[in-house]
């Protein structure tokens, strides 16, 4: 859908949703803002995803362990490396290979990208064996790195902090959080909002960079694959290479959200990036419908709504105290999982697109 | 030697259960192309169902029956309701459903049982026996017996009935036995069923040792996907020959390489990386070769 409309429409619409977003925490809450903050991060890691799942045809279920790698890459780098982690075993061998230059610590701005790199780079030695193969290979073996990650990251507890994870509140080079307010050029806004106005700022970023480079012949290399694989094999495009260049560059995405994930709760530890985020990072993808950029942000506000009830104050109270129950939101992200790929195999937004689209058209499309 | 022969029964012992959930991957991924994710999690659900049961005054082995009679049809039921109609989609489609009903099992576990930890009885007392001078216990012995007939029953029923023939035909070729009147639907749904109450014998036999709480099938899936990608994703053997190497291999890393118990999880991780970069078809399985 979003393909049919003219460029200048496309534009528009995007400077519109940023005009948006810049003015929103004018109308809500401090607290509203730092959940739009985390629905932000979550639009970023379900966007990556959809690079590699929806254009790709390739179901990652490892996301999660890749906004690790991102999250745990920020946390060491702003806290300073591994003399500053609590546990940290005197005399190992990581004190003499940490950098003196880095003991400081890092900026947490600077750690952003350097997480981003440090992910992708994993994203791209993980799929080389992973996505050699046709079919679900990548999708069996992310799910053993959803599985296995927490247990790996306790065990490097020289460099992670192990069970204790590494606390970055309070540590200099974290803006804001300890003061809880920012100065930004002409005024000082709270740590949340600076939170919100970085989150989506990158997010917007990371969209515009998405859509162009879908645009060009990668993307079309990536859908020719995700369509069929022995149509884009014969037309020449190498099937391992774009999959894995696609899978990297999807997990560069999670490390930035990683990242900044780490930066807005302040801390990092093995349970913050259990095998349940990779997996609501994928229902967030269906959800928004695989294949669509521009449904991305309704599944990060499903997703984000679901995984911390506490944030849903906003429902009639019935409701949310029903949602509150344990296991109930695992039973309703089920339940909206099945039934959007029963029913709506684009997610809402295709579904919404495919509503808007001239009666006639339906006729043609068939849903595949 | 007595305690290398001990390692290796307690870990044939736990690779019989990886054996039965990883035949239950293979036996829908031969069908239909999809790998169930919520395998692991369809055993859970059956292993609260039989701690329902036995709770409310079942002795064990009636309740481990009546368990596998309500898993299969189970099994049945899901294929009907939430898989047959994506089974004309693309795989991928497929696969995410059975992500929702991995979520969905996962989160209805939570709600009706909560998430403390349970105790669950065995069917075999935890004595060992002396054979030979090394002392095994009976409840390794019994998890592997119950492990082989399951297997067995299984191989009996797709080598010698009518409804296995129509099940291994539908599965090399559904359009073709569609055409010789084979229900390929149904035969489909009994895998599903099959598959289930596989989950259910595994469920039930590593639930005394890892303790019943509805997140306990994660590593044991992740186990049984390994062991089923070494034995290859499309051979039954492969899977059941798989997760008993994995089994004693683990328990002997354990035990002798010093690989610390952390490390279990990774290692199968390791496996299938290992496994798809050096032979992806696996110990038995073929690659499907495709007609362009």
């Amino acid at each position: 859908m979003s393909r049919r409309l003219p460029l200048a429409a496309k534009i528009a619409a995007f400077v519109l949703f940023a005009v948006f977003l810049a003015l929103l925490p004018n109308w809500i809450s401090d607290v509203r803002a730092q959940q739009f903050a985390y629905v932000g991060i979550f639009f970023i890691a379900i966007l990556g995803l959809n690079i590699v799942t929806g254009y790709c045809g390739q179901i990652s279920l490892g996301h999660g362990a890749f906004m690790a790698v991102g999250g745990y890459t920020s946390a060491i780098l702003i806290s300073g490396g591994p003399k500053a982690v609590a546990g940290f075993p005197e005399g190992s061998t990581y004190l003499n290979l940490w950098p003196d230059f880095l003991e400081g610590g890092v900026k947490d701005l600077y750690t952003i990208p350097i997480a981003g790199l440090v992910a992708g780079i994993a994203g791209l030695a993980f799929g080389l064996p992973a996505l050699r193969l046709p079919g679900l290979y990548l999708a069996l073996a992310t799910f053993g790195v959803a599985v296995a990650t927490p247990q790996v990251i306790r065990y490097f507890d020289g460099v992670s902090g192990g069970t204790a994870g590494i606390q970055l509140f309070g540590s200099p080079e974290l803006t804001g959080a300890t003061a809880n307010k920012v100065d930004l050029p002409g005024r000082t806004v709270t740590f949340n909002e600076w939170l919100y106005h970085l989150t989506w700022a990158i997010a917007l970023v990371l969209l515009a960079v998405a859509w162009i480079v879908l645009s060009t012949r990668f993307g079309r290399a990536l859908r020719a694959v995700r369509d069929s694989e022995v149509a884009a094999a014969s037309s020449g495009i190498s099937l391992a290479r774009y999959k894995t260049l696609a899978f990297g560059l999807s997990a560069f995405y999670a490390g930035i959200a990683g990242s900044l994930y780490a930066i807005a709760n302040t801390f990092v530890n093995p349970e913050t990036y259990r095998a349940d985020l990779s997996l609501a990072l994928v229902i967030g993808a269906a959800v928004a419908g695989l294949g669509w950029l521009s449904g991305l942000v309704v599944g990060a506000l499903f997703v984000y709504f679901l995984e911390n009830v506490a944030s849903l104050d906003f429902l009639p109270s019935g409701l949310e105290s029903a949602l509150k129950n344990p296991g109930v939101p695992d039973m309703v992200y089920g339940v909206v999982l099945i039934l959007v790929m029963l029913l709506l195999p684009y997610g809402v937004g295709g579904g919404l697109a495919r509503l808007f689209r001239p009666l006639t058209n339906r006729l043609y499309t068939r849903s595949s | 030697m007595a305690d290398f022969l001990q390692q290796v029964v307690s870990g044939l012992a736990s690779g019989g259960i990886f054996a039965s959930l990883a035949l239950a991957l293979v036996l829908i991924y031969r069908a239909t192309g999809i790998i169930n994710f919520a395998q692991g999690e369809l055993a859970m659900l059956s292993t609260f169902v039989s701690w329902e049961l036995i709770d409310r005054g079942l002795q064990f082995w009636p309740a481990f029956f009546l368990t596998l009679a309500i898993s299969f049809a189970g099994g049945v039921a899901i294929e009907r309701v939430v898989i047959r109609p994506v089974e004309d989609k693309p795989v991928i489609t497929g696969v995410i459903v059975t992500l929702g009903l991995l979520v969905f099992c996962n989160g209805f576990a939570f709600w009706v049982w909560g998430g403390d930890v349970k105790n669950y009885p065995s069917g075999f007392s935890t004595r060992t026996i002396d054979v030979g001078g090394v002392a095994i216990s009976i409840q390794d012995l019994g998890v592997i017996a119950v492990t082989l007939v399951a297997v067995g029953v299984l191989y009996a029923f797709f080598q010698l009935t009518k409804t296995g023939l129509g099940m291994r035909a539908s599965a090399l070729n559904p359009s073709a036995s569609r055409l010789v009147g084979v229900r390929v639907g149904w035969m489909l749904a009994l895998g599903w069923g099959f598959a289930a109450a596989l989950g259910a014998v595994s469920g039930m036999l590593v639930a005394p040792t890892v303790l019943l709480d509805p997140n306990m099938m994660r590593p044991v899936l992740l186990y049984a996907l390994a062991a089923a990608v070494l034995g290859g994703l499309t051979s039954p053997l492969g899977a059941v020959v798989g997760g008993l190497t994995l089994g004693v291999a683990l328990n002997l890393l354990t035990a002798y390489a010093d690989v610390p118990t952390a490390l279990r999880l990774p290692a199968a991780l390791g496996l299938i990386l290992v496994v798809l970069l050096v032979r992806p078809a696996g110990l038995f399985g073929k690659l499907a070769v495709r007609r362009v």
